[in-house]
């Protein structure tokens, strides 16, 4: 990879390469408070809801401290150099996400529902799996640049996956949107999450080979590069296939997620303006289309538009055949209740919400409970989470990697956009989980994995390098990029 | 590639604000009004959260609170004698709201009244439970339960006021057929929802939920006479009740070729205003209304309360006495007849101002506002609304009513040793008289100490006959049983 030995040397704003302090003992003061945080929370539920400490305080903070411990000691062992801000934001996330968790499980109108089970501990279970695949990412992927050989198999692991839900006998579709698969034995799943770091992969390798292409064979038209009709291909397909994941998985957030985090990188590779107007012209024209004809989209952008009529429809047989949803009205309301400063953790009632209380709609009990100044922590927290993976790309010294961690922290930031834009009643409503906080085995698990991607990255690029052996040739093998 | 890498930060940041600023929108700009949104559960869920206030009769509850198993509500209202006190009280139904006094004093019966905020910052620091504060009513329980056990002794539809006539305190105030609140204060969807639709109106003809007292007007019928009179007295058309009137008989309306009938054969030709009142002559107070016109029997109609609407606190309709009439029709009008309608509560403020000499005072049923440890928060002074006629015009009104009771249509309220003085009706409604008639009595009781209480008890049933009998017959024993009610819990 020639272009890669000699961008350290032009990349002087970024992290310097020589003798960067590993800043692993900072990464474990902050991992203390992304523990003892969570853990206060949890006492906090148990006092406000029951008057006493939780029995499982110990029990869960002893976890909560395992599963930060053993990734920071996998972290300083196999990634040494790696962002250290990472895992504790990802630990203090997943803590506040199963306090909250917890804190819903204990909510009698909950429980009343059929469906109840109780879903922390399972958090904390799939919260356990999800370090696990961190640690062995830290592992077994030595070098994220070995993901470059997997570029055409992820493509496909990453169509399996998305086509799955849509297989008869796997398929589980759940109020409208068809996301979901059955594992029987063990539960469902949402290969969503997983074809995400997949496509990632693919999106990466594919425009590291193609980016000259189609950055530079275009023609000039008002201002814009027009790329040629050959080269619009690849962006074509991604559009197509998400176009068919919201027509046959009526699934806007996961289509809007993958094309926007396509375009993201298309537009990294190529530094073409044009990319992203030609993106979000095909989005437009793509989401416009469906919803045309799709019930279950149209549904959502006019809850979204008037949740209050939404209310009232759901409250009352109208007999339209379409299923209403008070649920974005409820939530609304639940962050309205919560005001400012909320009404502290336990003592909110945002488990009217009902079904999916404790996933989609999670931060709407941050937002009754914590209040204002608790979702904007979050949100805050998102926000660093996204820009120390868009520091990593800046930092990383390969165009894989840039565009690797790019498309990950760039997919990561559209997701945390729609879900809590759709909760929050800014964008219309669709079925996605808060990375790391909300309920559900396949988010937490991918989401993990994704930082582990992150921090092996972020390994590689701020660990010193070599010193460049002397080359006597150096005068005559300048590298001239295409 | 990093000039479009810290772009995509820069868009990455855009995205976080987006956020933050609609955060921002609806967690502090919008958040008073969904707070407060009739349809967010968590107003009821607090209204209910803590046990309610309560409503206090002569010191004891009407109504109580107690505990639930439900998973959102932990309190529920409960009723004593629900039925009775209904056009009280109101409901306060988890499922279904409330309305009138529960509605009403909502704030300091949840705790959530401005006024209790100090009282519940000290319960907070001293570790008590928020509690609701207390309406103490005007109500008088012995004169309610008499007024409440007579409509339901007679079985039709019905209902009855009565007023401190010095004060304008409400004493009773009933209404058949009734409600028990209790019997939907919860939210269950099987015995609280079916016990509330079987009560609305498209299921339910007889509108048990009509707090008839105060929202529904009845033409008073010959009751309006009282007021004919104190027009004619006020208005210097006739100056005493032993004077002859000039009446002819039969009279004809202005403006028409109709006569106007009287009831029977009863000696009306050139009646005294005291003899028409008793044999209750719609010749002679027809002919008063028109002579006086419209305009003059509007205003003193106005003075007695007609036309606005009252907050006792709870809302009463307005009573009707048209603006627009011709002779004719002031006449009918002048009678209790045409569009004149009125609330029982506005036909007891009639007798209540001629019980005191003149001064009609507001009526109101809430004495005063506690805080859970029985503080006063706010007390009403009784308070003077109108002065519809002078003392002595008052005097002679009384002298002539006292008579009716004394030896006239209304001698079934006869009370031993306590002046009396009332005036009965029968008012035909629906068209060409046809449904069924209001048995009407006004009165009053008249002590050493002034007058302790007025009256108005309203009934309609196929039973009256046209006749003045039927007000006396049917609705008399009743405004009686209110009054001795009344004069013995003074005793």
């Amino acid at each position: 990879m020639s272009s890669t030995t000699n961008s350290p040397t032009h990349h002087t704003s970024t992290i310097g390469a020589i003798g960067a302090p590993s800043r692993r003992n900072t990464e474990l003061a902050l991992l203390l408070f992304a523990v003892v945080i969570p853990v206060f929370a949890y006492a906090n539920v148990g006092l406000a809801i029951n008057d006493q400490v939780p029995a499982g305080l110990l029990g869960y903070g002893i976890g909560l401290g395992l599963l930060a411990g053993i990734g920071h000691l996998a972290v300083r062992k196999f990634a040494p150099y790696a962002d250290p801000l990472m895992l504790p934001l990802a630990t203090l996330l997943n803590g506040l996400g199963l306090v909250v968790i917890w804190r819903l499980d204990q909510s009698e109108k909950l429980q009343a529902s059929k469906t109840f089970v109780e879903a922390a501990p399972r958090q904390l279970l799939y919260s356990a799996m999800g370090v696990a695949l961190l640690v062995a990412v830290l592992i077994f992927l030595k070098d994220h640049r070995v993901l470059q050989r997997y570029t055409y198999i992820s493509m496909a692991a990453a169509l399996f996956l998305l086509v799955m839900p849509l297989i008869p006998g796997l398929s589980a579709p759940t109020y409208g949107a068809k996301i979901w698969i059955k594992i029987p034995g063990l539960g469902t799943l949402q290969p969503g999450e997983f074809a995400k770091i997949a496509l990632a992969v693919f999106f990466a390798g594919y425009l590291m080979v193609k980016r000259d292409a189609l950055a530079l064979a275009s023609r000039r038209f008002m201002g814009l590069y027009l790329p040629r009709g050959r080269d619009l291909g690849p962006i074509l397909v991604v559009w197509v296939m998400s176009i068919l994941i919201l027509v046959f998985e009526t699934d806007l957030g996961t289509s809007l997620l993958f094309f926007g985090m396509f375009v993201i990188m298309l537009y990294v590779a190529t530094e073409r303006t044009s990319w992203i107007v030609f993106g979000l012209l095909m989005s437009a024209v793509g989401a416009v289309g469906v919803a045309s004809f799709e019930s279950h989209i149209q549904t959502r952008v006019s809850a979204w538009l008037d949740p209050m009529r939404e209310y009232t429809l759901s409250r009352t047989p109208n007999g339209d055949g379409l299923v209403h949803s008070e649920q974005a009205m409820q939530a609304l309301w639940a962050f309205g209740s919560g005001g400012t400063l909320g009404t502290g953790l336990g003592q909110g009632n945002s488990d009217l919400i009902g079904f999916a209380a404790n996933s989609d709609f999670i931060l709407a009990t941050f937002g009754e409970e914590l209040g204002l100044a608790g979702v904007m922590a979050i949100l805050l927290l998102y926000g660093l989470i996204v820009e120390r993976g868009v520091r990593t790309a800046l930092a990383a010294r390969d165009p894989f990697g840039k565009l690797l961690a790019v498309g990950l922290s760039g997919a990561f930031a559209l997701q945390v956009f729609v879900v809590a834009g759709g909760v929050m009643g800014l964008i219309p409503l669709t079925g996605m989980t808060l990375p790391f906080v909300a309920y559900g085995g396949s988010s937490v698990i991918a989401n993990w994995a994704l930082i582990g991607i992150l921090l092996r990255i972020s390994d590689t690029a701020r660990r010193p390098a070599p010193a460049p052996a002397p080359n006597p040739d150096a005068e005559m093998t300048q590298v001239v990029r295409p | 590639m990093n000039k479009p890498l810290r772009r995509i930060a820069i868009f990455c940041g855009l995205l976080v604000l987006a956020l933050l600023v609609r955060d921002n929108w609806i967690q502090y700009v919008q958040a008073d009004e969904l707070r407060s949104d009739k349809n967010n559960r968590r107003v009821t869920i607090e209204r209910y959260g803590t046990p309610r206030g309560n409503i206090i009769v002569d010191g004891k509850a009407i109504t109580g609170s107690k505990e639930t198993s439900g998973t959102d509500f932990k309190f529920k209202r409960t009723y004593t004698n629900g039925p009775m006190w209904a056009p009280v009280t109101g409901y306060a139904s988890q499922a279904f709201g409330a309305n009138q006094l529960e509605s009403i004093e909502d704030g300091i019966l949840t705790g959530n009244d401005d006024r209790l905020f100090f009282r519940n910052t000290l319960d907070m620091l001293t570790g008590k439970e928020k509690e609701g504060g207390n309406v103490v009513t005007t109500l008088n329980a012995a004169a309610q339960k008499a007024a409440f056990e007579g409509l339901k002794a007679q079985g039709g539809k019905g209902a009855v006021a009565a007023i401190e006539p010095s004060t304008g305190k409400i004493l009773a105030l009933a209404s058949y057929p009734s409600y028990d609140p209790s019997s939907f204060a919860g939210n269950s969807t099987t015995t609280d929802t079916d016990a509330w639709q079987k009560l609305q109106k498209k299921v339910n003809p007889d509108d048990p939920m009509l707090n008839r007292a105060l929202r529904e007007v009845y033409p008073p019928g010959s009751t309006f006479k009282v007021v004919t009179a104190a027009a004619a007295l006020e208005n210097g058309l006739y100056t005493d009740a032993d004077g002859k009137t000039k009446t002819p008989l039969p009279w004809t309306m202005p403006g028409t070729t109709t006569v106007l009938k009287n009831e029977g054969n009863i000696p009306c030709k050139n009646a005294t205003l005291r003899v028409a009142l008793q044999y209750s002559c719609n010749t002679v107070f027809g002919k008063i209304g028109s002579d006086l016109g419209n305009d003059k029997m509007l205003e003193e109609a106005k003075k007695f309360g007609f036309t606005e609407e009252l907050y006792t606190p709870t809302r009463t309709s307005a009573s009707v006495f048209s603006d627009d009439m011709n002779p004719s029709e002031t006449a009918l009008s002048s009678i209790g007849q045409f569009n004149t309608a009125a609330t029982p509560l506005q036909m007891a403020m009639v007798a209540s101002a001629v019980a005191n000499n003149g001064t009609l005072m507001k009526p109101y049923m809430v004495d005063e506002l506690q805080t859970n440890n029985l503080d006063a928060l706010e007390r009403t002074t009784p308070e003077e609304m109108s002065k519809p006629l002078s003392a002595e015009n008052a005097q002679i009104l009384q002298s002539m009513m006292e008579t009716v009771v004394g030896d006239g249509t209304g001698k079934n309220a006869q009370i031993d040793g306590v002046k009396v003085g009332g005036k009965t009706g029968t008012a035909q409604h629906g068209v060409d008289n046809s449904e069924n008639p209001y048995a009407w009595f006004i009165s009053y009781a008249k002590t050493d100490n002034g007058s302790p209480v007025a009256v108005a008890v309203v009934i309609e049933d196929d039973n009256a006959v046209r006749d003045d009998i039927s007000g006396g017959g049917l609705a008399a024993p009743i405004a009686k049983s209110v009054m001795e009610a009344v004069i013995n819990s003074k005793k």
